[in-house]
């Protein structure tokens, strides 16, 4: 029992806590701008780089550096809006989708250029976990769920009680209406994309402490976090980050030794849970779990 | 001084001429009624005077400017808000949000608020809440106020429309069958609404409205519309004893002018 706590549920939460902050910032944009925006996972890598940047020169630890990562990759995010995505605004989704593919390979290249291809860290020394009774949880893993935890909460706030947040759910409610009854479009759009770069810059630096820091970082967690919108019901920031929380428990109990000794999944076979849920749910309740939720 | 001027304005869907060389005027300060048949053009030529249609001929002017073809928003932004007959909110916002969403000028909308401005802006906040509040225990909205808008029935939603305009600031705002799923008593209310915002706050209103006696009562001019053109301009009393007006809503085809 302890050790389902330990080494599947705590791990679980705090992949799912990262899938969470992924998935909210991309049904954020979403909602508001009605498009699937693929470079997502590569802004994660890019706030990730960034942390490593201000940890590397001002020897601080990676938590201190999340608001290098925020401020270093918001203006990627607008500059991206601004160069790439505004010009083709009323053009299909599946245009904008496109060429947001073309932004991350864009940002990928560019960090590849920087950073190189080898695996980096935020190398800190090794800190032994706490102990809360029979409870083993790694400090950073706490540092997560708390900081993801905060970061959510910051976010509803935003959203449910703030004049911008009333105005992005105008927006993501009725486009055309919300133009017409004279909400700020334009204001209105690059707010979004500072939230939702921000978050995914947080979560890409708590995805490189919990792993490494490669160019393929938020790349590799993309599809999930896609998923995990879905499965949350696309364009729900909430919704969505219930489904990151679920999707990650789900791949972490799939290897859990749930019948005999033998784990029920082999771990290599994790990543493909996301999508099994996924399926499942889009067969089941193609509208998303949490209809009705706001 | 004209508030409105739409001056011989043709909008054609396909082979249809919804709107024919219609010409008229509001006045500044006026509560004007636009009356006519169904399919006469009369919500056509609200959408096109708000920008919604690009008029093929014609000229609208706000207030003397020319103002034709310009969108939506910047009609908005200069003052003339409008309703939907057929009403369209933002569904998953409350009717408070709602109102509060079209209120302008609105401090941080655009970016989060910087500390130093958080009072202001709550207080701000507050006093739009306040403002919102009041205008929909006019319209008998009060215990509906934190309803999601979806949860209202047709005639509430039109309710809610009218509050939103209001809340628009606007100094010309068109409104599109008003009474139309309203209960008489709301009505009563509604009407005596409209007449005192004009009253006292100097606010013009256009009105398309099948209540004649609504119109009988509320409205100087009336102007009436039949196949795209009006037909029949002038105090309510005159536009009824038209015969051009009778006949058209019979249907009766009217006599080439
Ligand atoms: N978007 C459109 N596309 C095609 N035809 C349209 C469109 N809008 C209006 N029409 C046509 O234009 C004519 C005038 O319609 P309009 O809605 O302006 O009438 P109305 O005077 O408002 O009538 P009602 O009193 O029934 O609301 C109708 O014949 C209608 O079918
Ligand atoms: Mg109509």
């Amino acid at each position: 029992m302890i050790e389902f706590l330990n080494f599947y549920l705590i791990p679980g939460l705090v992949l799912g806590s990262i899938y969470a902050l992924a998935a909210a910032g991309l049904s954020l944009v979403y909602g508001v701008m009605r498009f699937a925006h693929f470079a997502h996972g590569e802004l994660m890598t890019w706030g990730a780089y960034a942390a490593l940047l201000a940890v590397g020169a001002l020897g601080i630890s990676p938590w201190l550096a999340l608001p290098v990562a925020v401020l270093a990759t918001i203006p990627v995010a607008l500059a991206a809006d601004r160069a790439f995505y505004a010009p083709l605004r009323r053009s299909a989704p599946a245009v904008l989708l496109i060429s947001s593919f073309g932004v991350a390979l864009m940002i990928r290249a560019l960090v590849y250029l920087i950073w190189g291809p080898t695996p980096e860290s935020y190398a800190r020394g090794f800190t032994p976990p706490l102990l809360l009774g029979e409870i083993r949880i790694q400090q950073r893993h706490l540092v997560i769920l708390g900081g993801a935890l905060l970061v959510a909460l910051a976010v509803h706030l935003l959203l449910s009680r703030s004049r911008a947040g009333r105005a992005m759910r105008a927006m993501a409610d009725d486009p055309d209406l919300a133009r017409i009854t004279g909400v700020p479009v334009a204001g209105v759009i690059r707010l979004t994309w500072a939230v939702s770069a921000a978050l995914a810059a947080i979560a890409g630096v708590f995805l490189a402490v919990d792993t490494e820091l490669t160019p393929l970082l938020g790349f590799n967690v993309l599809l999930a976090a896609f998923a995990a919108a879905i499965l949350g019901g696309i364009g729900r920031p909430w919704g969505a980050a219930l489904g990151g929380l679920i999707l990650g428990v789900a791949e972490e109990l799939s290897s859990y030794p749930w019948i005999g000794n033998a784990p029920l999944l082999d771990p290599s076979y994790k990543t493909a849970v996301a999508f099994a849920v996924l399926i499942l749910v889009l067969v089941v309740r193609p509208q998303g779990l949490f209809r009705g939720m706001g | 001084m004209n508030a409105l001027e739409v001056e011989g304005l043709v909008k054609r869907f396909g082979g249809l001429a919804a709107l024919d060389g219609a010409s008229f005027a509001v006045p500044a300060g006026s509560i004007t009624g636009l009356i006519g048949p169904n399919g006469a053009g009369k919500s056509t030529a609200f959408a096109t005077i708000a920008g919604f249609h690009r008029p093929d001929a014609g000229h609208v002017r706000l207030f003397g400017r020319e103002v034709t073809g310009e969108s939506p928003w910047a009609l908005h932004a200069a003052g003339l808000a409008r309703t939907f007959q057929i009403p369209r909110l933002f569904a998953r916002l409350t009717v408070r949000e709602n109102l509060m969403v079209a209120a302008r000028d609105q401090a941080g909308e655009r970016l989060p608020a910087p500390w130093f401005a958080r009072a202001r802006i709550a207080r701000e906040e507050a006093a739009l809440a306040a403002r919102a509040d009041a205008v929909l225990a006019r319209l008998n909205l009060a215990r509906h106020a934190d309803a999601p808008a979806s949860a209202l029935s047709g005639g509430q939603k039109k309710l809610v429309e009218l509050g939103r305009a209001l809340m628009s600031g606007a100094r010309v705002i068109l409104l599109d069958e008003p009474a139309a799923g309203v209960n008489r008593t709301l009505l009563r209310e509604i009407a005596a609404t409209i007449a005192r915002l004009n009253r006292e706050e100097g606010i013009t209103f256009l009105v398309i409205e099948h209540d004649l006696d609504l119109v009988a009562e509320l409205c100087t001019p009336v102007h009436c519309m039949a196949e795209g053109r009006v037909i029949a301009s002038g105090r309510m009393e005159e536009v009824r004893a038209d015969p051009m007006v009778a006949e058209a809503y019979l249907g009766m085809a009217i006599e080439p002018a």
